[in-house]
């Protein structure tokens, strides 16, 4: 073990740092959930970072990244935190379908669809949900009907965040008449083909950037099925594994958010509830705790380890400790908690509201325990 | 930057823990309880054979010289079985205390032999009585004296294996060995509490799983229930975001800094709540056989619960993690902080 970084990850962090010194917005642009123009903006922002080659730095040179290791991704989301660059608009693409692809996807997929992601000029949104397939994900019910090198699609995808304004999608389809596990197939389709109806929804906060998707007599060529047929449900864990494990939440979020915490608290004291002090620390904890796990589990996997079940104690972790660091501070605002912030207060009340959506999406938590309790320590189904 | 244990760090933990599965049984718990014991000889006499009482000696002093880091994985093993001997208050706090003091020490050639130590934060001293020496506390400095140059009261405990005492001396009677680094002793002792605490977590954890995989109740294994199994979840998330707390804060005992002090703190307060959740999960999972002597679940939640209080309360730690967070620079590229060293 050594807990210290190297003089190249050290210089390394010095180069990010100075690229986005100089590269980030100072106006913060508009969520990419909100209009269209703020969702465009995010892309433009992605073409930006492209420029710097800093779209998805741990891919392959081939493939539109700089071929860097999960410990410099990691100083990467630090200063990216840090510096309070932009979201990205793409975080469906290259945290979650991007690592997939790298694993099940053919050398023709992967030039394909891999560099136009890291670069933001294809944006993409997760269709596996439907209205009867939420947490009990192997009911979906929409299909893929082959017909020589073409698939045929049909059926209802919902809650798709970024589907309101995002060019792909990456959904979850059954061969018909097949059931529950058996028969599903992972099948890229574009928003904007012939059979696509996008219904935008709009969120507790307002925000319209996710959507419900209809599908009728969708034609995509056999090319856009990752992995083999039938196999959509063994790759759609492997994606949840990314998507709870490592890369959707980096831990530098949730130090920012606790270091604007202390600050919150350190010129409020005064005039707050002093048991609070307490819970600023706990948020302080957590953040540093998370940031721990996951440095153990990078070194883990340049290690040679896998992502295993317990992915899914980091998706409770990070989900809980949100709700908490964003309470504490509302409970420090106490009589303004609830007024909306001047333009370039923290959006403390906007981040609490988006906060109650982590235990719910990429799997409620409620699953996740379970998968916990029978993968982990073995309980019975 | 590396987060993972070396082959002979991995070797060492699962040597304890075999050792310590073998020869620290609920059968042998049971035997101890009903003996009244502070010691089960066979048991320590393995425990010396293998070295563990040597690990954080320097190899001048005839130890092995190995750092915190290495004995953290030795506590948690110990947690794991409720160890009854006093490896860890002898092995990993004062011994290297004495050695820091007086090398040369007759008390440290013998590696069966146990010292004890008084800190300024704890009421009671563990094992005072079975000690070679004890490591008093006065102005700053250390004084050691033999068991019988002191007057020792006991204070009977919760937990059936500690063995506590109110010692009473005074300096005439026992020998200064000048300033000494009580600090230091503190966050080892913090560190090793924690590394203690997660083992007991994780048997809690795995005392009700086995319960539950087997109890029947509708016709069914509890263990099938939602409810039962998302007790025992989260339980185990507790444990899997303390236990890299414990092991950074292991690591960086020796960096000596407000940034290593309030890791040390860190872990020992989230690694001993886990402790508590998991103990407290375990006994509702067991149902009435929880709150049951034959169930062995009460000696994990009674040796959590003494850890929690000793060597600085969860208060006392929060205050050290305080000063850091609002001392010093925060945010994610100072996570592995430490003070520029002076010269």
């Amino acid at each position: 073990m050594d807990l210290s970084y190297t003089p190249e990850q050290q210089a390394f962090r010095t180069e990010v740092r100075a690229w986005l010194e100089a590269h980030v917005p100072s106006v913060p642009l508009e969520h990419y959930d909100a209009t269209r123009e703020g969702f465009e903006a995010h892309r433009a922002w992605e073409a930006t970072l492209k420029s710097g080659d800093w779209g998805m730095v741990t891919w392959p040179q081939e493939y539109g990244g700089r071929g860097l290791d999960l410990i410099q991704w990691l100083i990467f989301e630090e200063e990216y935190y840090r510096a309070g660059a932009p979201g990205r608009v793409n975080q469906n693409g290259i945290f979650l379908l991007g690592p997939t692809l790298m694993e099940f996807g053919t050398r023709e997929q992967k030039q394909r669809f891999l560099p136009p992601m890291a670069s933001g000029e294809e944006i993409w949104a997760q269709a596996w949900s439907e209205p009867q397939a939420g947490s009990d994900l192997a009911g979906v019910r929409a299909t893929a009907t082959r017909e020589d090198d073409v698939y045929v699609l049909n059926g209802h995808k919902i809650w798709s965040s970024r589907a309101a304004f995002a060019d792909w999608a990456f959904g979850l389809f059954r061969e018909p008449s097949s059931e529950r596990h058996k028969g599903l197939s992972l099948i890229f389709f574009k928003l904007d083909m012939p059979g696509v109806t996008v219904n935008p929804i709009r969120k507790i906060n307002g925000h319209v950037g996710f959507a419900e998707i209809f599908l009728d007599n969708v034609r995509v060529p056999v090319f856009n099925r990752l992995g083999d047929e039938g196999q959509g449900w063994h790759i759609c864990m492997a994606t949840a594994g990314f998507e709870r494990g490592l890369m959707l939440r980096s831990p530098a979020r949730y130090q920012v958010a606790a270091a604007a915490l202390a600050d919150l608290w350190q010129a409020r004291k005064e005039t707050a509830d002093a048991t609070l002090e307490a819970e600023v620390v706990r948020a302080y904890m957590n953040a540093e705790a998370y940031a721990l796990n996951i440095y153990q589990t990078a070194s883990r996997l340049i290690a040679g380890a896998k992502i295993g079940p317990e992915a899914s104690t980091n998706k409770i972790f990070w989900s809980e400790m949100d709700i908490h660091l964003h309470q504490t501070a509302l409970a420090i605002l106490g009589p303004e908690a609830e007024l909306l912030p001047e333009p370039g207060e923290h959006e403390w009340l906007d981040d609490y509201i988006f906060s109650l959506a982590g235990p719910i999406y990429a799997g409620s938590n409620e699953i996740q325990r379970n998968i916990i309790a029978e993968r982990m320590l073995g309980l019975p189904r | 930057m590396d987060f993972t244990l070396s082959a002979e760090q991995q070797m060492f933990a699962d040597t304890a823990a075999t050792l310590f599965g073998d020869v620290c049984t609920p059968d042998h718990w049971r035997r101890q309880m009903a003996a009244g014991t502070a010691i089960d000889p066979d048991r320590w006499a393995a425990i010396v054979d293998n070295g563990f009482t040597l690990l954080m000696l320097p190899e001048a002093a005839g130890g092995l010289g190995l750092g915190e880091l290495d004995f953290a994985l030795i506590a948690q093993a110990a947690g794991y079985v409720a160890l009854p001997e006093p490896l860890v208050e002898s092995a990993g706090i004062a011994v290297p205390m004495l050695a820091a003091l007086s090398p040369d020490h007759p008390v440290l050639g013998d590696p069966a032999a146990t010292v004890a130590i008084a800190h300024p934060l704890n009421l009671v001293v563990a094992n005072a009585d079975t000690a070679a020496a004890i490591l008093l506390h006065r102005d700053g400095h250390a004084f050691l004296a033999m068991p019988d140059q002191v007057s020792l009261t006991p204070s009977a405990t919760i937990d059936p294996f500690r063995r506590l005492f109110r010692v009473e001396w005074n300096a005439e009677q026992a020998q200064d060995l000048g300033e000494a680094d009580w600090d230091l002793a503190l966050d080892r002792a913090a560190v090793f509490a924690a590394a203690q605490g997660l083992g007991l977590a994780q048997r809690s954890v795995d005392l009700a799983v086995a319960y539950a995989k087997d109890r029947q109740q509708f016709g069914k294994p509890i263990g099938s229930y939602q409810a039962v199994k998302h007790h025992l979840a989260s339980a185990q998330v507790a444990i899997e975001f303390a236990r890299p707390v414990v092991l950074a804060a292991a690591a960086a005992v020796s960096q000596y800094d407000v940034y290593s002090r309030a890791r040390a703190s860190h872990a020992k307060i989230v690694a001993l709540e886990a402790a508590d959740q998991a103990a407290r999960a375990s006994i509702q999972v067991h149902g009435a056989m929880g709150y049951s002597w034959e169930v062995d679940v009460h000696l994990f939640l009674k040796r959590a619960l003494a850890l929690t209080g000793s060597w600085g309360t969860p208060a006392f730690h929060r205050t050290r993690v305080a000063t850091r967070l609002f001392t010093r620079l925060t945010g994610p590229d100072q996570t592995f902080a430490k003070e520029a060293i002076h010269a």
